[in-house]
Order: structure tokens, then C-alpha cells, then sequence
């Protein structure tokens, strides 16, 4: 089912990430999915995250439609050229995969593979795009698509605590007249930043779905503060997390600041997506607590 | 080498749009080739048209220190345009573009590389050669060099206090490009329609 069918009948629509492991096989993740995911109405595939090389996400995808579950192929343009690209969108297409969200990616050097040649021949705005074009039976050097064309729901990302946010907007307007259909946040610890970026961010009329990971300890907190873009955990939240170590491993207190976060921005959104990093046996107990 | 071709006509009479030019050529330079007739053709016409507040050739607009004495003598002529535009190699530009932060600085030239020994600029300023110069586009910083990626529609989200995610110690190209384009007024660039590169620029040296 499109993501966007969702977004219609005005649900507060819940989506949750996994990641395709290092290696072939593939249980774990479906039995973990199948047993914490199902509930929600779609399910991320991340496309090598972070630049780490790992199973592939158009794989998994079909691996998880064929289990019952909705997935989103995450597919970002740091590993492939247009050709390849538009291949394997076609092959999400034939594959029954409906969602999609389009990416530039992290740099290659982020990742395992500092080496590797990065490609972004297109990027997250001119991938959106191709896609648009796809959807109307051409591809992107003129050419016409045999046969009825695919048709998706076009996600696209944001990054809503980013210090450089006006240039985030103008990015996110920009994705808006490409053709996206739904928007997914980096991260958020802050609500108030995010209440203020969905002032401006909700003129472009496309559903909003707050980022939340959930903070498994203090330390995970300051490696993001001091590593990942667009996301800083305040610092009373960090001192929440060192009150009460055991509380904390034990996972009760990253769920309990996940589902305030939560709680407080769904006013102003239209879902959540939950990127719980390993942690996904935590989800269920994160939406009750956070009374979805 | 390198060889700086004019862009389309329509191109470079669409920059000037009616109002008033200040014209820079940078001509002299051994390590590229410049379309000087073609150039001189279509300057007479904006001139004739009434458009141009003056035109200054010179050589090595690259080297800023150069190129400030240069510009110092057409500071009258400068402040009456409401566009410079420039006949040079991408580097030409960012330097003007750079010095000249209150104006509009444009590209109207496309630079193309050649095989073989390549022209030692002196400056931190980096073209690529790409062959579709994006700097009208872009407040004159060039997004291919200053951005690690060398996305044409925009920042990513991996820039960190200003900083790229690939090195702290660089500044994020789109969000210098997005502090010009705001200080120009000129935002409105940033919704222009989407932008896909061409990696075939080769062909069109040729054609």
C-alpha cells in the first residue's frame, strides 16, 4: 500500500526503519520485523546506511513484502549512476514496491569504504525527479517506458534541528516542485525547533513525519551531538540518561524521552518515524507510551 | 589548457535582461583559449543597445591583488551596473564574485578542460572545467568545487556548525552559497527548476 494512502485518510501514520544486516542472511530481521513492526503502516529499508556496505535494500524490501509487512525502499544516489538508478526503480516497480525514499547519501567516506568512488550523478531533488518522469512513462534521457508506467508514493528527508535551516527549507521547497510526496526528519531531541521549522515547512502543503531515535545512553547522546548533522540532544536530557544507569540500559529511559518527544510534536505533524537503531523490540512500548 | 567558450546568446542577453552591465574580459592568460571575436560581436551589441557601463579587458582577474587595481579605475562604472558579467574561466569569476560581494556576478563563459598540462591557478578559487558553469545559479561560488558532493540543487543534510560532513575543517559550500544568495537578495535562484548534470560537455566543445 502507498504511504501516502495513509497520509489521505488523515492517520498519524507510523513508519520504522531496519537495517539490512552485513551478510546474507536475512531471518533475524524478518522475525524481528514481523514480530515488533507489523502494526505500523510502513517500514523502512535502509539503502548501505551511513555508507556501510550491507545486504542490499531493494532485497530485503521484497524479502519483507512477501512477509506480510509495507516496506520503503530507501535509495540514495551515492552508489549508482542514473542508469542504475532507474533500473532498479523499476525493478522496486515490478517487485510490487510502492514507497520510495530518495536520498543524495552519506559521503563514501563516512562509511567502511572510504576508498570507494562516490558517484551523486544525481542527487535527492534531480532523483525525485526521475522518478516524477518514470511515473509518466519516460525516462530521464527521453526515452519511452514499455507498457503501463510504475507509479509510487515519492518520499524525501529534512532536517529540521539542522543550525543551517533556512538552507534546509529551500532544499525542502525545492523537492516540493520535483514531485515529493511526503517528507521523513533527521532526528529530533528538540521540539521547539521543530515546532518552528513546521511553521515554515507546512506553506508546502506535504505531510511531516517527525524522526525519532531513541536514546539507548548518555554517551550514545554526545557521539551524536559531536558527529551526526542536524541532531543534538539537549543537555538535560543527557543528564536524564545518567541518573539512573540500569534504568537507562534496560532501555525505559530513551523510551520514556522518545514518547515526550513524540507527544509533544504530533500536534504539529503528520506522523512519526522511528529509526531504532537494533532497538526495535522497543518500539511497541514506545507508541503505547506514546499514545498511538 | 583550457578553453572558455561564450554560453548561448540567449544565455548571456537573458543575464543582462534590459538593465546595466559592467563587462570584464580576462584575455592574455597562456593556459586558455579566450573567443575573443566572438566576445568583442556580442559586447557591440549590449552596447549598442545601450546597456553597457563600461568594458574592461585585462588579463589575470585570478589573482585578486591584480585584479582590485584593475577594477579600482572603473569603480564609477562598476557602481552604475546593476550585473558584471564576466568573460573568463570559472576561477575569473569566483575571484570578481568574491571582491564584489554587494553584486550580481555572472558567468559568460562555460569552461571546458584539454588533455594535457593544465594551468596552474594561483588561487584557492577551484573550477572544474565542467563545461555548464552553474555560477549565475549560485551567487558565484560553484558548487561542484566547494561542495564535497557536488550537488546542484542544494545543501544536503550532513553539513555540522557550517561544517562539511566529509571534512570539518571545510566550510559548507551551499550554505556560503545560501548566506551570498540572501545577502544579493537574490533567494529566488534556489527556485530554479531542477538541475541535472551533464557529464557529455565534451561533445559540445566540438560541436
Amino acid at each position: 500500500m502507498k504511504i501516502t494512502k495513509a497520509f489521505e485518510r488523515g492517520e498519524f501514520v507510523v513508519t520504522a526503519e531496519v537495517g539490512p544486516p552485513k551478510g546474507c542472511h536475512i531471518e533475524n530481521v524478518v522475525e524481528e520485523a514481523k514480530t515488533y513492526l507489523s502494526g505500523i503502516t510502513a517500514v523502512n529499508v535502509t539503502d548501505n546506511q551511513s555508507s556501510v556496505m550491507r545486504l542490499g535494500s531493494l532485497a530485503t524490501c521484497k524479502v519483507l513484502k512477501d512477509a506480510g509487512l509495507n516496506p520503503i525502499f530507501q535509495l540514495t544516489c551515492r552508489d549508482r549512476n542514473r542508469i542504475a538508478l532507474q533500473s532498479d526503480l523499476l525493478s522496486a516497480a515490478m517487485l510490487g514496491i510502492e514507497n520510495l525514499l530518495l536520498l543524495t547519501g552519506d559521503h563514501t567516506k563516512m562509511g567502511d569504504h572510504p576508498q570507494a568512488k562516490p558517484v551523486f550523478d544525481l542527487d535527492s531533488v534531480s532523483l525525485i525527479h526521475t522518478v516524477k518522469k518514470l511515473e509518466e512513462g519516460e525516462d530521464l534521457g527521453g526515452n519511452k517506458l514499455v507498457g503501463e508506467p510504475p507509479q509510487f508514493a515519492k518520499g524525501a528527508v529534512v532536517s529540521p534541528c539542522s543550525d543551517s535551516v533556512d538552507a534546509q527549507l529551500a532544499k525542502m521547497e525545492r523537492k516540493v516542485a520535483a514531485g515529493c510526496d511526503y517528507f521523513q526528519t533527521q532526528a529530533v531531541f528538540e521540539p521547539e525547533k521543530f515546532i518552528k521549522f513546521m511553521e515554515k515547512a507546512k506553506q508546502f502543503g506535504k505531510p511531516v513525519q517527525v524522526g525519532i531515535i531513541i536514546p539507548k545512553s548518555a554517551g550514545m547522546a554526545k557521539f551524536m551531538n559531536n558527529n551526526v548533522a542536524g541532531v543534538h540532544v539537549p543537555d538535560e536530557m543527557i543528564e536524564e540518561l545518567k541518573a539512573d544507569k540500569e534504568k537507562t540500559k534496560a532501555g525505559i529511559t530513551g523510551v520514556e524521552i522518545a514518547a515526550r518527544i513524540i507527544k509533544a510534536c504530533r500536534p504539529y505533524c503528520q506522523g512519526v518515524h522511528i529509526m531504532a537503531l537494533g532497538w526495535e523490540s522497543k518500539v511497541p512500548e514506545l507508541l503505547k507510551q506514546a499514545g498511538i | 589548457m583550457l578553453i572558455t567558450e561564450l554560453k548561448p546568446r540567449e544565455t548571456i542577453v537573458s543575464l543582462v535582461d534590459g538593465k546595466k552591465a559592467f563587462i570584464i574580459n580576462c584575455q592574455g592568460c597562456k593556459e586558455v583559449h579566450f573567443p575573443e571575436k566572438e566576445a568583442t560581436e556580442l559586447q557591440k551589441e549590449l552596447t549598442a543597445d545601450g546597456n553597457v557601463t563600461g568594458i574592461l579587458t585585462t588579463d589575470y582577474i585570478c589573482n585578486p591583488e591584480n585584479m582590485k587595481l584593475r577594477l579600482e579605475k572603473h569603480k564609477s562604472e562598476i557602481e552604475a551596473a546593476d550585473v558584471v558579467l564576466v568573460f573568463s574561466c570559472g576561477v575569473g569569476v569566483q575571484t570578481v564574485a568574491e571582491y564584489l560581494e554587494d553584486k550580481k556576478v555572472c558567468a559568460a563563459c562555460d569552461t571546458y578542460p584539454m588533455p594535457g598540462f593544465q594551468g596552474v591557478t594561483p588561487l584557492e578559487y577551484k573550477c572544474d572545467q565542467c563545461g555548464e558553469c552553474y555560477l549565475n545559479l549560485t551567487g558565484g561560488i560553484c558548487p561542484i568545487t566547494a561542495c564535497s558532493k557536488s550537488l546542484v540543487n542544494g545543501q544536503c543534510g550532513g553539513s555540522k556548525n557550517g561544517k562539511c560532513e566529509v571534512d570539518s575543517d571545510m566550510e559548507c559550500g551551499w550554505e556560503r552559497i545560501y548566506r551570498r544568495l540572501a545577502q544579493l537578495g537574490r533567494l529566488d535562484a534556489l527556485k530554479c527548476p531542477t538541475q541535472i548534470r551533464n557529464y557529455a560537455t565534451d561533445d559540445e566543445v566540438s560541436k
